[in-house]
């Protein structure tokens, strides 16, 4: 069995059953590598279940950066018995598993090209802890402390992260270093330690955060200045309003009343929750709302009301697994069509794209710019992996002189002047009409409505005043299409090869194009960051003869809707898809290009 | 959705309010609907409530779902905003702006199908939410604008106008709204604009949700022999439980309005509603007597009508979210702000 050193650069998953405690273990193996410099990234795969179903957590370290799922498993920690089989066949070729040799394991599941390290875990706990719920926390934070010992983990960073955590209560500080001590002990006196990939300092993360974005997008619409939400739980954005509430009821907090500057209502459903957030938008406050495939669903009616009646909106959809209830816990970008068109009629929807936390953060409060600026809705598309794992991102920067943008709000004075307030006249020729606030002045006031308007905002029935206002509601599209963020380009006059992709597939397309060029193929990249597409996407399309479109859902949305939003033609953009819930790996764009590459040579 | 412009002509003698206001002040565009419709009378009964009151036009809002009834909102105060959602969903936007703005009256108007049928889910957490509003259902029993499907307050036996007979239970608004904790439940009827308008001015002063299930007979689609949402059932069938006055803060109450068996309700702004009672021992405060005393008479074939039910001492939406006095969509960006100190403190727990 031959090995070469691998310092750094490797990927330990643990397999566990979900409900038994193991995501704090998980979280302290994860920041211990980076608290020790080296990057990092941990990607939780858990099942739509409270207790019992099988649940993995994948730590990838890598010296050069590389944060996508690494799709290679070079240490697992098999700690459920329903998915051994599965697990130990998922260890790379001169890998290891670690199991709990507290029980035999089935002689029948081998493999030689693995080497398979037995830690009686459970024995080693029961032994030394008397409490059940202990006894089973505790086997997890042993396992940590057996890959301390293998991996050669930094003591003092452990220690540390230890202290941090527990400090606060002597008996589990206690209880958690006794754990790891087992395992570490076991491992240092059973095992040739440390293996021959090791983690060593580094100093490759320093002005990062661990991060994740659902968290981040709430701290933007924080910051953004949000003050109503209105929503529903359901997985994966749940977090984000959970994390919207913990920072709000604290850092908008009237130190005078005690009470916050903020109102976040849980709403019956998601046809509420949009509702709600179109009523406080109307009223002039900045609201959003966040959601799931299914809770777009179900919006799609006062979204497209809302495009008709020119209100603003934001909307973080954190996309999961579809169609239908799909698999809630695994991650897709499956939700680009339903947004784009979102509601019946002739309707579209501006759309943001972040590709991880940090850019979450910075899009969703932009959100709100954008929705006030253009008076229409705004959905923010992230996903499970960005919303859910924990990234690597740069310290978020806010900046002391941003001001909302609030848009064509009239003013009580602005009302006072003029002779008639009329709601959709296109005065400025963006098509972006004022509106005016209610109770504000009484020269305000109009009426809204999803039915028929023409530009004074009165019913119509008229076949031109109709037409002029949804002719005037593609003039602001155009307008839309400037103000929205530009794509991040890559670009090189040398390469006639392109990539277009999309959000969190960012990641594993940058580490795929170093592949690609290390092999001699040199590719260039363009990653939208929003919806309507601008220029510079075009400018792409026309600049390269062929484009891969890199993107994790089946049916190939952003390729068609470049297909329908763009002049690019059918046969120059080709479809790189990966779609089975778990993050798409840079193995999986390699190959899938190179397919391509190599059937164009035979052809 | 009139789009026929209302003429503005005032009588220079016509009554003022204490704003200097007259009833012209807070009409609205032109009816559309069909001649000699009970949407209409109600639209009436607005107006003069929201005039009574001396409420400032544009500090009102004015919201609606789909159907006969949600038009109606385009035909009184057309100097407040007006919001003619979609179908059903009329209590979530209500939600949203008061959420955004606890100043403004929030007057919503739906009808038995909008509440009771697509937009039953909202209306009921609205109620569980006790938002400040008025919720008024223009009841008919029929969906008259799809021309004439029974609605799910249709009672049963029922007769739709091409003779097909309802078999399905009715939803009772009122009493639906008094199991769920509403706080104000009342029954009227839009032909007795006496009795509708201190109902409504009682409701747009109530702290929290004021229903107020108004029978409203359909003249084109419902008011035939064997409908029970016509003029003449509803005429024949109505006893009314109690007669509701409204007393502003200022106002005295007059001999003659605290004559028989009276119960006055102090609302949070220091305004009564005199309940005269005609069942003797009615209490409007007693939400189980409430119910049972409906039950009653429902199982008679009756309709009472009058303030139902009320109950001044239940928090609103905005204490139960503890959100400060001042209006969200006020509050300066400054304040909103966490700033970068704040942010990095949040970092720092992410390392």
């Amino acid at each position: 069995m031959s090995q070469t050193p691998r310092d750094n650069d490797f990927t330990v998953k643990i397999a566990n059953v979900n409900g038994t405690g193991s995501a704090s273990a998980n979280t302290l193996l994860m920041k211990s590598f980076f608290r020790m410099g080296i990057p990092v990234a941990g990607k939780n795969y858990f099942p739509s279940n409270i207790q019992g179903l099988p649940t993995w957590y994948e730590i990838r370290a890598s010296r050069d950066g590389y944060i996508c799922r690494s799709g290679r498993v070079d240490v697992m920690v098999a700690m459920n018995a329903q998915t051994y089989r599965k697990d130990l066949a998922e260890v790379a070729a001169g890998g290891y598993l670690i199991y709990d040799s507290t029980w035999p394991r089935d002689r029948q599941l081998a493999r030689d090209d693995i080497t398979v390290l037995g830690v009686p875990l459970a024995r080693m706990c029961n032994e030394r802890f008397s409490r059940a719920r202990e006894r089973v926390l505790m086997k997890n934070i042993a396992y940590v402390g057996v890959l301390a010992a293998l991996l050669d983990i930094d003591m003092n960073v452990v220690r540390s992260l230890l202290q941090e955590s527990y400090g606060a209560k002597p008996q589990l500080l206690d209880s958690n270093q006794a754990a790891f001590d087992l395992g570490y002990r076991y491992a240092i006196e059973n095992f040739s330690c440390p293996l021959p990939f090791r983690a060593q300092l580094m100093d490759a993360t320093s002005g990062h955060i661990m991060i994740d974005g659902n968290t981040t997008a709430a701290l933007g619409a924080l910051f953004a200045g949000a003050t109503v939400v209105g929503w529903y739980p359901i997985t994966p954005s749940t977090s984000v309003i959970d994390a919207f509430r913990r920072y709000a009821e604290r850092l908008r907090k009237d130190p005078q009343t005690g009470r916050s500057n903020v109102a976040i209502i849980q709403a019956e459903d998601e046809l509420a929750a949009i509702g709600m957030v179109l009523g406080a938008s109307w009223n002039g406050a900045r609201s959003f709302t966040s959601t799931s495939g299914p809770g777009i669903s179900l919006m799609n009616e006062f979204l497209g009301y809302a495009y008709f009646t020119e209100i603003p909106a934001v909307v973080v959809n954190v996309q999961r697994c579809g169609p239908s209830t799909g698999m809630p816990t695994r991650t897709q970008q499956a939700d680009i069509m339903a947004c784009a068109y979102a509601s019946h009629g002739d309707t579209r929807h501006v759309l943001l794209f972040p590709a991880n936390p940090e850019e979450a953060f910075y899009l969703s409060a932009v959100a709100f710019d954008l929705a006030e600026r253009l008076q229409t809705p705004v959905i923010v598309l992230t996903d499970l992996d960005i919303g859910m794992n924990d990234w690597m991102c740069r310290d978020l920067k806010w900046d002391a002189g941003y001001q909302p943008d609030r848009g064509k709000v009239m003013s009580a004075a602005q009302l006072e002047a003029i002779e008639k307030f009329h709601r959709y006249l296109d005065v400025d020729h963006d098509g972006i009409p004022w509106r005016s606030l209610p109770g504000v002045h009484p020269k305000g006031a109009y009426f809204t409505r999803g039915s028929g308007h023409n530009m004074y905002g009165a019913y119509t029935e008229d076949a031109k005043e109709y037409q002029h206002v949804v002719d005037r509601l593609r003039l602001k599209w155009e307008t839309a299409k400037t103000l929205v963020p530009e794509p991040v380009v890559d670009q090189s006059e040398r390469h006639r090869t392109g990539i277009i992709s999309v959000g969190s597939c960012d990641g594993a397309v940058r580490e795929a194009r170093d592949r690609l060029a290390a092999a001699g193929v040199g590719t260039n990249y363009l990653r939208v960051k929003a919806f309507p597409f601008g220029k510079a996407v075009q400018d792409f399309l026309d600049a390269h003869d062929r484009v891969y479109v890199v993107e994790q859902n089946r049916d190939a949305q952003l390729r068609a809707l470049l297909l329908l939003e763009t002049r690019v033609g059918q046969d120059k953009l080709v479809s790189v898809l990966h779609y089975d819930g778990l993050p798409v790996t840079a193995a999986s764009i390699v190959d899938g290009i190179n397919q391509d590459m190599a059937r164009g040579k035979a052809a | 959705m009139s789009y026929i412009a209302k003429p503005k002509v005032a009588h220079p003698g016509l009554p003022r309010n204490e704003l200097g206001l007259s009833l012209r002040d807070y009409e609205g565009g032109m009816s559309t609907l069909c001649a000699g419709c009970g949407h209409d009378s109600i639209t009436a009964a607005l107006v003069q409530a929201a005039f009574e009151l001396s409420i400032p036009p544009h500090r009102m809002a004015k919201l609606s779902g789909i159907g006969c009834s949600s038009k109606t909102p385009a035909y009184f105060a057309s100097a407040s905003h007006g919001f003619n959602s979609v179908h059903g969903r009329m209590a979530s936007v209500a939600t949203g702006a008061n959420a955004a703005n606890r100043e403004l009256t929030y007057i919503g108007v739906s009808g038995d199908g909008d509440t009771l049928s697509i937009g039953l889910g909202q209306f009921c957490h609205a109620i569980r939410r006790n938002l400040d509003m008025l919720y008024v259902i223009e009841n008919n029993g029929v969906y008259g604008l799809t021309k004439g499907q029974f609605s799910a307050s249709a009672d049963v036996g029922s007769k739709a106008k091409k003779g097909e007979v309802n078999q399905q239970p009715p939803i009772d608004p009122c009493m639906l709204a008094l199991s769920i904790g509403c706080t104000f439940v009342a029954r009227s009827f839009s032909g007795d604009k006496e009795h509708l308008v201190p109902l409504l001015k009682a409701g747009i002063r109530h702290r929290g949700f004021a229903m107020i299930d108004v029978i409203s007979p359909c003249v084109t689609f419902n008011d035939h022999e064997g409908s029970t949402k016509s003029y003449d059932f509803t005429r024949k069938h109505r006893q009314a439980a109690i007669y509701a006055d409204y007393v502003p803060p200022a106002q005295e109450i007059r001999s003659g309005q605290a004559a028989g068996s009276v119960q006055s309700v102090t609302l949070h702004d220091g305004s009564r509603v005199l309940l005269r009672k005609v069942g003797a021992d009615y209490d409007a405060t007693d939400r189980m007597a409430a119910f049972g005393y409906l039950s009653q008479r429902q199982a008679a074939g009756e309709i009472v009508t009058g303030l139902l039910f009320i109950d001044e001492g239940k928090p609103d939406m905005h204490e139960v979210q503890a959100t400060p006095d001042q209006p969200l969509n006020e509050v300066p960006y400054a304040r909103l702000n966490p700033g970068q100190k704040a942010l990095d403190a949040i970092q720092s727990r992410f390392r």
